[in-house]
């Protein structure tokens, strides 16, 4: 094998080194080894495929689910049970208290009534304890009896939303039935606007998410793995420029983002029609911000971990209070009036509320320089902690 | 055999050049004065078990960690003024690095050769440690000796003029260890300066021009193998075992009494369930030590003997083994 081996020059000065043979592999090119740590980072990231999945498919599948669920429809139909007496016996009761009472109002046909009306679905229970427990595990909203002709009971639990609607509607078609007339003529016009649906505030929100858990995972696992491994020590060994390995994290991210913030975009909008009033470059310089805080707040949350367990920990930690008060899947606005300050401080909310003012409002840039201004102060403060306190070894 | 070393101030043609080394970690001293002189084109070994401070020392040299005390000169230069020009010259392997797992062999090791500014050409080191066929397989379905290879590929892409390699053949088969050898002599033979560090003593005699047996952080011996070897004194190391088995049989003075029958510098030691002993002319020495058996009514179950090795060396400085299996 010695053979293959060219001949070098002894150590004779600092300065030596003239004489080694052959020294390139091609033309070097700009920044050489910034290339190459980019196409790493590249590499390592189309090469798992649970990276690809929870990038690009989980917010995808999350749009569509929430988006599904939650997506405009006709007004959904309320169940309610109406209870009769047993065939057999319910003649003989109805006749006696007919011939007793002579209410002029014959004995109306509950469950015939209530079909009729298209916004209610009636089950019909002829066992009073059947109607209880269909009541009891919310399978009706309520349950109606006519007690005797002219008179009816309505059963229901009023801290239901969807019972107080039911006892509206029974009532009024009842009533109705019944004879009533109402006195005043009234006209419905509804309205679906884009930009007010739930769908619309949903997508930027999950695009805010998406920026923070890549920006943050991508570089956490990354550097804490190669930690680990002593890749990183191994690393510094070399004459690696250590500015342009933690640069290749947020250059190779930039490539990410771009295909990330495209795809979920281009679904809410080719699917669900979520409008993007304001200007694609404001859009793209929010992404971009937000995405580079994040990917300095993960090189914060890795510069000292030495095992991916406790930085999985620290991580979730610092994420989990984004998740919670951020406004991505509702308004931060629910939250007291006493937290909004520090719910406003968070990268995330500023990266929410921004892409949500500039897609649903047409917000520009200048409108939301408060939230581009806390974004800014998270990169600088992230990344110069950080490289003040990383631990290469 | 000096172990003291005489000049203060590196020679020109000095390559690596240490004075007074410590370091301590917490309340552990891992390096406790130590000095090494590693002349050009030398392949130097640090021998010494688990603990002994080798790869302390070493990445202190490597410029990965601080010393708390001493001098280290690394090819004339020095780590606190020169480390962005001293590692565009060393070839580092690490005890226990894992490349990504991810990357290929080719890519692995164009991402070290774009580290450095002069190199040699991913092809040519590819060729050197013989990965070929596996130049565009994973990392991750590499053998532990392929990995070992590469990671050697990744110290030498840079072209070094220094290499150092921290247990270069731990936890390999013996045919990895092997070829991993060969590799290390070929760059010896093409005049590479190498520092190595190692617990087995096989490595340390089949690879190194000079050793230094290192325990307890400081230089015990310093010397070829040769020269180690010789200072024992000894020509074989004779093993014997008596029936029954216990190494209690023999007292002290008994043991004194069969080295000076036998003409053996040292008492027998007991190892293996038995007991060694240093003999200079063997032919002599096994009739004497029967004889002395016999005499003392002991009926001899084993009786081996080896040309001493550099294990023997540091059993005899330190009273240990070197590797405690």
């Amino acid at each position: 094998m010695s053979n293959s081996i060219p001949s070098i020059e002894l150590y004779a000065a600092p300065t030596a080194g003239s004489g080694h043979g052959d020294h390139t592999d091609a033309p070097r090119s700009f920044r050489p080894a910034l290339v190459q740590l980019v196409l790493v980072r590249w590499r390592e990231f189309i090469r798992e495929p649970e990276a690809l999945f929870w990038t690009f498919i989980f917010p995808l599948l999350l749009a569509g689910g929430l988006g599904i669920a939650f997506r405009n429809r006709p007004p959904e139909t309320v169940r309610v049970g109406v209870l009769v007496a047993p065939r057999s016996g319910a003649h003989a009761n109805a006749s006696i208290n007919v011939g007793a009472t002579t209410v002029p109002p014959a004995a109306l046909d509950l469950p015939a009534i209530l079909k009729a009306r298209p916004t209610l679905a009636v089950d019909v229970f002829t066992d009073d304890s059947a109607a209880v427990r269909a009541l009891r595990t919310g399978a009706v909203a309520l349950v109606v009896t006519q007690t005797q002709p002219g008179m009816a009971a309505y059963r229901f639990d009023p801290s239901r939303p969807d019972a107080r609607t039911a006892r509206t509607l029974v009532d009024e078609t009842v009533q109705r039935a019944a004879g009533r007339r109402d006195p005043v003529t009234v006209q419905e016009r509804t309205i679906s606007e884009r930009g007010s649906r739930y769908i619309d505030f949903l997508i930027p929100g999950l695009l805010g998410m998406s920026l923070m858990g890549t920006g943050i995972w991508s570089v956490v696992f990354s550097i804490v793995t190669a930690r680990t491994k002593k890749l990183l020590k191994r690393l510094v060994a070399t004459p690696m420029s250590r500015a342009d390995y933690l640069l290749s994290f947020i250059i190779a991210r930039f490539v990410f983002l771009v295909a990330e913030v495209v795809f979920l975009l281009g679904f809410g909008t080719l699917v669900f029609g979520v409008p993007i009033r304001g200007s694609l470059g404001s859009l793209a310089i929010v992404c971009i911000l937000g995405a580079f805080s994040f990917n300095a707040l993960g090189l914060l949350l890795a510069s000292r971990a030495k095992t991916v367990e406790a930085v999985s920990g620290l991580t979730n930690l610092v994420m989990m209070p984004m998740w919670i008060f951020s406004g991505v899947f509702f308004s931060s606005s629910n939250f007291p009036s006493a937290f909004q300050p520090f719910i406003k401080a968070l990268p995330l909310t500023a990266t929410v509320d921004a892409l949500r003012a500039i897609m649903l409002q047409g917000a520009t840039l200048p409108a939301v320089a408060g939230q581009l201004g806390i974004l800014l102060v998270w990169l600088v403060l992230s990344f110069t902690i950080a490289l003040r306190i990383f631990r290469w070894r | 055999m000096s172990v003291t070393l005489a000049s203060s101030a590196p020679s020109a043609t000095c390559a690596l050049f240490v004075r007074g080394l410590r370091k301590h970690y917490d309340d552990v001293v891992a390096v406790d004065g130590l000095d090494l002189d590693v002349p050009t084109g030398e392949c130097f070994g640090l021998l010494g078990p688990n603990g002994a401070g080798k790869t302390t020392t070493i990445e202190i040299c490597e410029g990965l960690t601080q010393a708390d005390s001493g001098e280290v000169v690394v090819l004339g230069q020095r780590w606190a003024t020169d480390a962005n020009a001293l590692r565009e010259r060393l070839g580092i392997q690490l005890q226990e690095t894992q490349l990504s797992d991810k990357l290929t062999v080719e890519e692995t090791l164009r991402l070290f050769r774009s580290f450095y500014r002069r190199g040699r050409t991913v092809n040519d080191v590819i060729a050197l440690v013989q990965l070929e066929e596996k130049r565009n397989a994973r990392v991750v379905t590499l053998s532990g000796g392929q990995k070992q290879r590469l990671a050697l590929a990744c110290a030498l892409v840079g072209d070094p003029e220094l290499l150092f390699l921290d247990e270069p053949t731990t936890g390999l088969d013996p045919q990895s260890r092997r070829q991993l050898w060969e590799l290390v002599e070929s760059l010896k033979a093409a005049g590479r300066t190498i520092l190595l560090t190692t617990h087995y003593m096989d490595e340390a005699e089949q690879l190194c021009d000079r050793i230094a047996i290192v325990d307890h952080g400081r230089v015990i011996a310093l010397g070829t193998p040769k020269e180690l070897i010789a200072t024992l004194g000894a020509e074989q190391i004779v093993f014997f075992a008596v029936d029954p088995s216990a190494t209690e049989s023999l007292s002290a003075e008994a043991l004194q009494s069969i080295a000076s029958a036998v003409g053996a510098p040292r008492a027998p030691r007991a190892a293996d369930g038995g007991w060694e002993l240093q003999v200079a002319a063997p032919h002599r020495a096994i009739p004497a030590l029967l004889g002395e058996l016999a005499r003392r009514g002991l009926r001899l179950a084993e009786l081996r003997t080896h040309s001493p090795t550099l294990e023997d060396v540091f059993v005899t400085l330190t009273g240990r083994a070197l590797r405690d299996e």
